[in-house]
Formats: C-alpha cells, structure tokens, sequence
C-alpha cells in the first residue's frame, strides 16, 4: 500500500492507505482527527469542509494520493493556542445549535474570509450555500460572519 | 450513578404548589438529589419508587459544580438553560457548572427528552436542589464560624460572614455533605430577583463546538472499536433472503461480516473499507410490507379513511372545506444514526445520543437475550447530533450490540445519510379535511377537522412523561389520547370537534418535532386564512374575534406590531400570520414571501413567544428560529416520496432543507411575558411558521396551498 506525505495542520504525516481513500476516512480512522464530520460522505452537506492550501474542500471526496506534499488543516488546526476570530465570532454570536454541522461552517467561513474582508449577503449565501445546517442556524451564522470580517478589517463596531 | 441515600431526612422545597425532597447523597463531595414528592400533589409521575429521583448535582471541593440529568443534549441548549438555573440558585458563577448526562437508569424518574418538557419538567427539581445545596453550604460555614447562619450571605460561589471571613464552596463543600438538616431556608429565591436566569446568555458548549472538541459516539476513542457499516434492502424494512460475502471478507482490513435482521454488517479497520467492503457483497433480498405501496396508493388510503361528513348544527346556512395533505417527512438529524458498542458474554457497553435511553437499554437488552437483566446493558448517552425525535429508537444500538457479540471486538457502527433518509423512521403522511359551519350573516356556528394519519409509533417513555405533564396517570399512552391531549383549536368557533383516524400503513414511523401540530394545526391556520377570505375579512381581525386565549391575543398583537401587518409591499410580496398555543406556551408567526419569482423567497420572519419565565432568551430564540427552517423547509421543498416500499430521497441533494441562499436574512423574535410558569419551546417554533408562509403564500398568488411541499422535486 502506498504512503502519503502530507502537512495536517502544521505537522508532518504519513499514512499508508490505498492511493483513492476519501481522505475523511484518512483523517478520522487512521489519524484520530474528528474535528470534521461525516454528514453525506458524497460532497453534499459540508460537515467534512476543511481547507486545502487554505481553501474549503470536501474531504469526503478528495482522495488521500490527491493531498501528497500538501496542506491540510481541520478545525482542530484553525486557531492554534488560540481562536480563529471566526471561532470567536460563533462563541459571541452563539451560532451552534447541535454543533455538528458547525466545524464545515466554520471552516467555509475563513475559507470566504480569506478572500473577501467584506462579503456582501450575496457572497455569503453564494460561498455558505452548499453547508447544510439541520438545526436551522443560518441567520446567525451569517451575523458572525460579518462581525469576524468587521473585526478583521480592523473595524471598532466588532469589538 | 451514585447511589441515594433513601431519602428518610429529606429536606422537602415547595415550589409552584408542588413539594420536591431533596436529600444529601453519600459522597466524598456534596451531593444533593431531589425529586417530586407526588404524595403531596396530585401532579405526580407514575412511579415513584423511594431510591427514584428526578437529578443530583454535586459540589466538588474545588468549587466546581456538577448537575447530573436524565435528559441528552441535541442542540436544544438545555445544557446550558440547566447550567444557568443552578449558578442562580447556588450563587456561583456559570463557568464553575458543568452539565452531565446520566447514563440509562430505572431510578431515574423520567429519562426522555422531547415533547418539549425538559425545562418544563425539570426547572423545578433544579431549583430545588440547587436551593438546599446552598442552605447547607451556609450551614456548615455557620457551624464552622460558629456564627447564626441566618447571618451569613453568598456570591459568586463562596459564602461571607459579616466581619469579612469568606469560605469558598469547595471548601465547605465535604462539611455541607454532613449538613442534614439546613439552619436557613432552603427555598429558591423568587423569580423577580433572578440576575443570571433571564439574561441571553451563549452556550457553556459553544467552545468545544467551535474548536471541533465536542464528541458525538463516532469521535469517542473507545479501544479497538471496528468501523462497520450495514448493507440495507432497497426497500423499507425489506429482509435478507441469503447473502455471500466471500468477496467483501477477502478485501483489505474486512474484519467480519454479521447477518441482522435489518441487513449485513461489514466490520472493518477504517469506515473507507467497511464501505468499500459493503459494495462487494451480494444479497439478495425480500421485499419488505410497504413495497406494494407508492405516494398515490398512500394518499388513496388515507383518503378512503376519512369517511362521511357530519351533519352540520342546525342553523348552518353555508358550509366552507378544505383538504389538506402532507407527506412523509424524515428527521434527517446532521449526525446520522450511530453507536458505539462493546459487548462481552455477560455485559454490554453502549455508547448513543439517544432520546430514550432507558429503552435503548431495554431494546438492547432483549436483543442480546437478557430481557430479565436490563441492567446487564449500560447505555452511556452522548451529545446528539440532532434529534427532532427520531433518537427516541435505537435500531444503531440493537445493531452494534449484536456485530460486537458476535465479532467478539467492540464495534463503532456508522449509518450513512442514505440509510438514514431511507431505512429509518418517518413523520407519517396526512390527509385533512376541514368544514367550517357557517350562519346567516357569517358567523361562525361551528369547526371539524378530521385528520386521516397512519399510526404513530411513540416511544416506550413517553406514557411517564405525559402522565407526569398532565398530572392524571394515563392507562397507556396511545395516539389517540395524544392526539386528544395535544390538539386544541384555540378560537371560540361553536361546536369545534376534532378527530384522528388512524390508518395502518406499514412504513416506519416516529414522533417529529411537534408530532400532530405539524399537520393538525397548520391545517386549522391555513384554513382559519381561507375563511377569512370567504367571508371578505380580515386575517388577523377574525383572529382576533375569536381567539380564546389572552396571550394568544398578545403574542399575535406583537407580530402585527413589530411585523407591520398590512403595510404596503411590493408588487409579488405578501404577508402571513399564524397563531398556536401548546405545552403551556404561545406563538404566533408572520411571514413575508415574495412570490414574483421562479420559486417563492421568504423575505421577512417575525416571531412572538410567551414562554412564561425566559430562562435562555438567546436560547430560546435559537430554538424558534432553527424550528421555523424546519417548518419553511418542508413546506416549501424538502418531503419523501415513496416509490414501491422504497424512498425515493437519499440525501440533503434531493431532500431540499433550506440552505442559507434561502434563508431571511434576519427571524426577529419578541419575547412576551404573561407569567413565571415554564413553557416547552423546542417544537414551539414549527406549526406557526409552515402556516404563515402557507398564508402568505396564499395571499400572494390567490391560491390556498393545499400539498406539501409546495415545490416537487426538480421542479
Ligand atoms: S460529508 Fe463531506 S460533504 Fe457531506
Ligand atoms: S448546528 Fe446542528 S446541524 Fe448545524
């Protein structure tokens, strides 16, 4: 069986795993990681989003030989010692419901940060559209979306 | 569990006309358990064995304080509303309590969550064991100052004596467990002076959640636990005739292959071969009992149930009718069905989100052939995904409890989203039909509604817990008397009859977030709008004519208000309202929708509740709004179909649940308080919301919608 190089959030790995393993499984079976959630395993519901290189993927369709010599970062490897000022906006806006859905929420909504310091409605709903939350939190998820890039644009209306 | 002490120096509170004993349990730490003394009131639960009790929370001796409960956290915040309740009574800080949930007991009283009652339910015994911890906690520091306890004070989780000594709660807290008898009162303080309980205040989870820390039963590390998913029949509850499964047991990682009732188990050393695994087995499979039946021969069916019409009383000078259907609906939670189980010749050990994990217990227990010793089975309960009632049942945890045994390994055993949304448990599909007597000049001489509805399958739990919300003990807990108890028109409208007929229709079936109010009363609003219109008035005047509830009549003046009933929009946008009262609270709804475009847009949500006391505010609001997605969601797009015994949907591509592209941009909610009671909110949110959007639709395209959801597949 072939073995994978990759960087999962800030360190080096290697798995051995068949080179079209849906990389979710990867994560969470053989290296422990459940931060990332299976909710379809087809690419339909955003509980898996992680970023590669920094942007939202599906780990639940992206094979692990697709990821050698790359950067994977999950929910477990956003803030570091600290919060992501997203994960900060989801404490104050008191997004979670059930929370499951909210990792892939989270992790589309730096992936759109990343990008777009001000998203308009229009661009949330284009990038946030393909996470499904069951338990009905979009209004919220949307208001911390704005107050993250308010803050991170550096803006005092977000403290 | 710990075990109680028999409760034979119980302290008894009184709270709300009802007595509560709370006692100190054995432990190194402080540790009070309470429960309802039903012999005081009338307003008791069935059973009430002297070591039952309702929760205990327990003083650490560093301060921490940790509530015990027979109920699951899904996302509904009680966790949080619990946690809230005890830092007020105790006087501590919220970041000093944390919530747990109780593994299966027979102790424990009732140990289901749903029907809205969580709060309702258990606010009481909270308070009460919250006050008595508290009275001892000052008791033993009297005793150790040697100062009238009378005398001393709390805050932020010490107690202080007037010449400025101070002792921390974990300090006093082994001194307090040897405290029988409280030297101050141990009554919880009056509503009105509450300081935390009231305030919006976030989730004590929303850390964990946000970091990717919160477990649900497949992040749990449980050693060696295999991976295994269920290959399932194409049709609902079809059965396995044979099946081979040499291909799959040679491919890597397969660890073993077990034959269920339900289907074949494939156990393997990550979740990517057991699925691969799954795909190489051959089955050949029986038809389960539905496969006879697709939508049309349902919906014929429960036409066929309804039967005649009843006269009409006497004066009836015109009679208005509607019919209503609505489909099957599945709960789709974002977790899927799962759990961990390890079982060994003489004990199992599960891990579940269950709803009911007393009866997850007892299902276990009967499948592993110790129906005589439940107790053989422990079910450690763990956050939920969400449950909107289908985690009352437990099929993952009969599964994984018989793949263990017979793998002789422990197992964590995964249902993919199209198990779920095919093999599992449906809000039934419903027929209505709705007569509306009317005499000369437009009165309103009487109101029937029938509703045609396949059988409910409800929960072995639930007969305790509706004994103990109505207060009277129920022979058994049937749809019926459910139906009965749960289905009121809230509109002085004469002779008001309404009735189920229930109908056997072998698809599976389970309670959905508000169970009959989802079909029965958005049927009434719809129709209360459509003679509205009959008799050329007014919507919200002819609420307002009948409604016979005073907080009723609040809650939809406050939606007028802050809504702007009736303002002038925009060609293609119309206005809806609704109005429903249940579990001892009242909503009402109005919706904004824009119809001008190729699929309805709602634009504008406004909601006003009274719950009685508020204890989350920003929790509660959560609740309304996630439940008003629920409610736009399958009444615009998202429902079954059901194709010869099989469904047709298999995943949130083709069960279309709002996404955020369809969702308002704000659901504004209004709080209105008309007393302290506690009211459910959980199922609150849904009736209302589904028939104002139905209302508002109705008005901006003239046509009254009559089946759901509105938009078919594809369409
Ligand atoms: S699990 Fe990856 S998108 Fe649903
Ligand atoms: S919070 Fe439960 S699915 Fe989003």
């Amino acid at each position: 069986m072939p073995v994978h190089h990759f960087t999962l959030n800030g360190d080096t790995v290697s798995v051995e795993a068949p080179e079209d393993t849906p990389l979710l499984w990867v994560l969470r079976d053989a290296l422990g990681v459940t931060g990332l959630k299976y909710g379809c395993g087809v690419g339909v519901c955003g509980a898996c989003t992680s970023h590669l290189e920094g942007n939202a993927f599906r780990p639940c369709i992206q094979p692990v030989g697709g990821v050698a010599g790359r950067q994977v970062t999950t929910i477990e490897g956003l803030g570091g010692e600290g919060l992501h000022p997203v994960q900060q906006a989801w404490i104050d806006e008191d997004v979670a419901q059930c929370g499951f859905c909210q990792p892939g929420q989270i992790m589309a909504a730096v992936a759109l940060l990343r990008h777009n310091l001000d998203p308009s409605d229009a661009d949330i709903d284009a990038a946030m559209s393909d996470n499904v939350c069951r338990c009905g939190t979009y209004v919220r998820i949307r208001a911390a979306i704005k107050l993250a890039a308010r803050r991170l644009r550096g803006e005092a209306s977000g403290t | 569990m710990a075990d109680p002490l028999k409760p034979d120096t119980a302290v008894p509170v009184v709270i709300d006309r009802r007595r509560f004993l709370t006692w100190v349990v054995a432990s190194p730490a402080l540790m009070v358990a309470v429960r309802l003394d039903s012999s005081f009131a009338q307003t008791g639960p069935a059973e009430t064995e002297p070591a039952s009790f309702n929760l205990y929370i327990s003083i650490q001796a560093d301060g921490r304080v940790v509530a015990t409960l027979p109920r699951t956290e899904i996302g509904q915040g009680i966790t949080t509303a619990v946690a809230m309740l005890v830092a007020e009574e105790l006087d501590t800080l919220l970041d000093s309590v944390e919530v747990r949930t109780a593994d299966a007991d027979p102790r424990w009283l009732i140990q289901l969550t749903g029907l809205s009652s969580t709060m309702r339910y258990l606010a009481g015994p909270v308070r009460a064991a919250a006050a008595s911890a508290r009275a001892r906690l000052v008791t033993a520091a009297a005793h150790r100052w040697q100062l009238l306890a009378s005398r001393l004070t709390t805050s932020r989780g010490e107690v202080l004596a007037p010449d400025g000594r101070r002792a921390s709660y974990g300090e006093l807290a082994r001194d307090a467990a040897s405290v029988l008898l409280p030297e101050v009162s141990p009554l919880p303080k009056d509503v009105a002076s509450y300081t935390l309980v009231g305030q919006p205040t976030g989730r004590i989870d929303a850390r964990d959640i946000v970091t990717g820390k919160a477990r649900y039963a497949l992040d749990l590390s449980i050693p060696g636990a295999l991976p295994t998913v269920v290959a399932r029949p194409p049709t609902l509850r079809g059965s396995v005739v044979s099946h081979d499964a040499s291909a799959a047991l040679a491919m890597p990682g397969v660890v073993g292959v077990v034959s269920l009732l339900t289907g074949v188990a494939v156990s393997a050393q990550s979740f990517a071969q057991a699925l691969a695994a799954r795909d190489a087995l051959r089955i050949t499979w029986a038809p389960g009992p539905a496969s006879h039946l697709s939508d049309a021969d349902i919906e014929a069916r429960l036409r066929d149930g309804m039967g005649s019409r009843p006269l009409p009383p006497l004066f009836t000078a015109r009679t208005l009718e509607a019919r209503f259907d609505f489909p099957y609906l599945a709960h789709a939670p974002m977790e899927t069905q799962s759990c961990v189980a390890r079982v060994t010749s003489d004990h199992a050990e599960l891990w579940l989100g269950a709803q009911d994990p007393k009866f997850a217990q007892r299902e276990v227990a009967e499948a592993l052939g110790w129906a005589l010793t439940p107790q053989r089975v422990t079910v450690h309960t763990t956050r939920a995904g969400g449950g909107f009632g289908r985690r009352f049942f437990n099929e993952p945890a009969v599964e994984a409890a018989l793949v263990s045994r017979a793998l002789g390994r422990p197992v964590k055993l995964m249902w993919t989203r199209n198990d779920d949304m095919r093999q599992g448990r449906y809000r039934p599909a419903s027929h209505h039909r709705l007569l509306a007597y009317l005499g000369s000049g437009g009165s309103i001489l009487g109101w029937h509604h029938r509703s045609v509805i396949p059988t409910v399958e409800f929960p072995h739990g639930f007969g305790d817990l509706l004994t103990s919300l109505v207060g009277t003990v129920l022979p058994g807990v049937t749809s019926q008397t459910f139906f009965a108890l749960s289905q009121k028109v809230p509109y002085r409208f004469g002779l008001v009859t309404q009735q189920l007929r229930e109908v056997p229709i072998p698809i599976p079936t389970a309670s959905f977030r508000s169970v009959y109010s989802s079909q029965v009363t958005v049927a009434n609003e719809l129709f209360v709008d459509q003679v509205a219109r009959e008799l050329g008035r007014d919507a919200v005047e002819l609420r307002r004519a009948h409604l016979s509830s005073k907080r009723l009549e609040a809650v939809l003046d406050t939606v007028v208000r802050e809504g702007q009933w009736g303002r002038a929009l925009p060609s293609g946008v119309a206005q809806g309202v609704a109005v429903h009262e249940e579990w001892d609270s009242a909503i009402a709804h109005l919706v904004e929708v824009d119809v001008s475009g190729a699929e309805p847009k709602v634009l504008r949500v406004v909601i006003a509740a009274d719950v009685g006391l508020p204890i989350n505010p920003r929790g509660i609001e959560a609740q309304l709004q996630g439940a008003t997605i629920d409610a736009l969601s399958t009444t615009l797009s998202a429902g079954l179909h059901i194709d010869a015994g099989a469904v047709r949907e298999g995943s949130f591509a083709d069960y279309r649940w709002l996404r955020m592209k369809h969702t308002p941009a704000t659901i504004d909610v209004h709080l209105v308080r008309s007393d302290d009671r506690v009211g459910g909110v959980g199922e609150l949110g849904y009736p209302t919301a589904a028939a104002a959007l139905g209302n508002a639709l109705a008005r901006g395209t003239g046509t009254l919608p009559t089946r759901f959801p509105i938009l078919e597949a594809g369409a």
